[in-house]
């Protein structure tokens, strides 16, 4: 592993156990800042295991572990501050319209009456909701909603944002555009860290970490990867790994 | 956070169920349930015909309670009248009705019911002992009769033996409990549900300010609830509050807390919304219905029963709700209550706050 150069996120030996299940066995990496980390793995690896615990939604069992400068276990309220998370599940308010949504979650986040009416124009005008902001979010399909809450996700600005498998169930083409709208984000000073199990997505990413039942077995650029493993794409990665 | 007002109202239909139900509820028992009598259809087998036997059957006609229902002549009548339905009551006097009475200061009425309805048979009896008893004595003094004492209770506190003063404190257990517990429980799992609840413990928000954020609403609108059934008791029964409305308030703002952090309990063990409704009903509609003695006095169970009655919250409740409205008394009478329910609040709200901390782990 290379010595990071400048970490936003630093993890050792990180370990979380569920009674005599190891969910967690030992991670060790750092992501750098305004990079796309991709955090890859079969269903049950432990992705959102370890997404859950840099978020401070859960305790690690041990292990030292620091996000934007803050460590999980004393100083969780200050790192929730700085990130944006965007779950497996979809989590926007069904029965609260767009542009509800939107000043919702500003709001938990602390921002300004006039900020958030500014932002929000620009959201929708670059989303193409300005039509339908009165809509009830259950009323629109499933591509918007997901385009949506990661806009959501990031709209207060967070130094990382934590997506857990953001693109389950959205068509190729949705998927193409949700990742154009990760890397607008890069460039806004945002780091992504993102968890798939589409390895096509992992091409995508500045560089790439593979988990195998809670270990990470491998770490590297996906250029880097395909090279080592000699394969042509990250699928074959993936495989090779997942079956030694 | 008082976004949650924004859910409640965009969902037409809950708001319906809220607003709507107690003011069904109330209605519904009102009318329906009532555990007072009216227009008894009573037969009379009078078998002297004298003078104070015909008083007598006077008498209860114009109690305004009973209707006649027929005079009969022959045994076989009565079971005849009690087999169409045409009478719940038979009232015989027995042969040389006044003659025995005067003679030996006693006389007897035999009282046949039709208990296939047990509770409104009882209830007539009664009546009807009341209504024979204060003509007697009214007649003579010095007349012992031969039924017991326990007839010259007056029904204190209520003295027309209204189902609805009975009813009001009990729906308001209830009511409140179904809104504040089941819906609170609700709304959190299904915050949980759609995985927002994960994206509001990730933001900077405080979880005690989570939940917070999502019961106050509750709280507001269970307190709005508490008040249209003492409007609508007021209203429509003629329920009076004699005692302090503002100590009444206090126990039902105590008692909704406690409806509350008992759904938030609930909530942190269920999974879906399903499971939450279904504890919520089950865990507490239906003992808030059986056995607060809203419905069922609670000295008619078994003792078993009648042990496991102290733990429900709702009992308490309604004994306060009943001390403060019906007799008028302060809180020197009602804080042994009072404290219980308190007490039980926060082994719910500590509960919670445990379950929820597991949960994070």
């Amino acid at each position: 592993m290379t010595a990071a150069k400048d970490p936003i996120i630093e993890v050792k030996d990180m370990v979380k156990k569920f009674g005599s299940f190891v969910a967690n066995d030992r991670l060790s990496f750092h992501v750098e800042k305004g990079e796309i980390f991709g955090f890859l793995g079969a269903n049950g690896a432990g992705k959102t295991t370890a997404i859950r615990i840099l978020c401070g939604l859960s305790y690690p069992t041990s292990g030292e572990i620091m996000v934007a400068g803050f460590n999980v276990y004393h100083e969780r309220e200050k790192i929730k501050r700085k990130i944006g998370y965007m779950s497996q599940k979809f989590s926007l308010y069904d029965d609260l319209s767009v542009s509800e949504n939107i000043r919702l979650y500003a709001g938990i986040y602390g921002l300004g009456r006039k900020e958030i009416a500014s932002r929000e124009e620009q959201l929708l005008e670059r989303l193409g909701l300005t039509q339908i902001r009165k809509r009830l979010i259950r009323e629109i399909p499933l591509g918007w909603k997901q385009k949506l809450a990661f806009s959501v996700a990031i709209f207060h600005k967070p130094a990382i944002v934590f997506l857990d498998e953001p693109t389950g169930g959205v068509d190729p083409i949705t998927r193409r555009q949700f990742w154009e709208m990760i890397h607008d984000a890069t460039l806004e000073g945002i780091t992504v860290f993102v968890t798939t199990h589409y390895m096509d997505e992992a091409e995508y990413c500045d560089r790439v970490s593979i988990m195998v039942e809670g270990r990470i077995e491998a770490l590297d650029t996906p250029a880097g990867l395909k090279q080592s493993y000699k394969s042509k794409n990250m699928n074959e990665v993936f495989l090779k790994l997942a079956r030694s | 956070m008082k976004k949650e007002f924004q859910h409640i109202f965009r969902d037409v239909r809950t708001l319906v169920i809220l607003f709507g139900l107690p003011i069904v509820m109330i209605v519904l028992f009102g009318y329906v349930v009532t555990t007072e009598i009216k227009d008894v259809e009573v037969g009379i087998w009078d078998r002297s015909m004298d003078q104070a036997s015909i008083q007598a059957t006077q008498k209860i006609f114009s109690s305004g309670y009973f209707v006649p229902a027929g005079y009969l002549e022959r045994e076989e009548e009565i079971g005849e009248l009690f087999r169409s339905g045409r009478a719940k009551v038979v009232v015989v006097f027995e042969a040389d009705f006044e003659k025995n009475l005067k003679r030996d200061n006693s006389a007897s009425i035999r009282l046949i019911t039709d208990a296939s309805d047990a509770n409104s048979a009882q209830m007539a009896q009664t009546y009807l002992q009341g209504v024979l008893m204060s003509y007697f004595q009214s007649l003579n003094q010095d007349i012992q009769l031969p039924w017991s004492v326990e007839v010259k209770s007056r029904m204190f506190y209520n003295e027309e033996m209204k189902g609805v003063y009975m009813f009001v404190p009990g729906l308001m257990a209830m009511i409140l409990m179904l809104i504040s517990a089941l819906m609170t429980s609700v709304t959190i799992t299904r915050e949980k549900e759609f995985g927002t609840m994960e994206l509001l413990l990730a933001s900077p928000l405080k979880p005690r300010e989570i939940i917070l954020g999502k019961v106050t609403p509750y709280i507001l609108l269970s307190f709005v609830n508490a008040l249209t059934i003492i409007l609508l008791g007021f209203l429509v029964f003629k329920v009076p509050v004699v005692g302090s409305i503002w100590l009444l308030m206090l126990a039902c703002m105590l008692y909704i807390t406690l409806a509350l952090s008992l759904g938030v309990l609930i909530s942190t063990s269920a999974k879906t919304q399903q499971v939450a409704m279904f504890i919520s009903l089950l865990g507490l509609m239906l003992p808030t219905i059986l056995l607060s003695g809203f419905i069922f006095p609670i000295d008619n169970m078994p003792k078993i029963l009648q042990w496991i009655t102290h733990i429900m919250p709702p009992r308490w409740f309604i004994v306060i709700v009943k001390n403060i409205m019906l007799k008028g008394t302060g809180f020197a009478y009602i804080w042994k209550e009072s404290l219980i329910l308190l007490g039980m609040t926060l082994f719910f709200i500590l509960a919670a706050v445990k379950r929820f901390k597991i949960r994070l782990q």
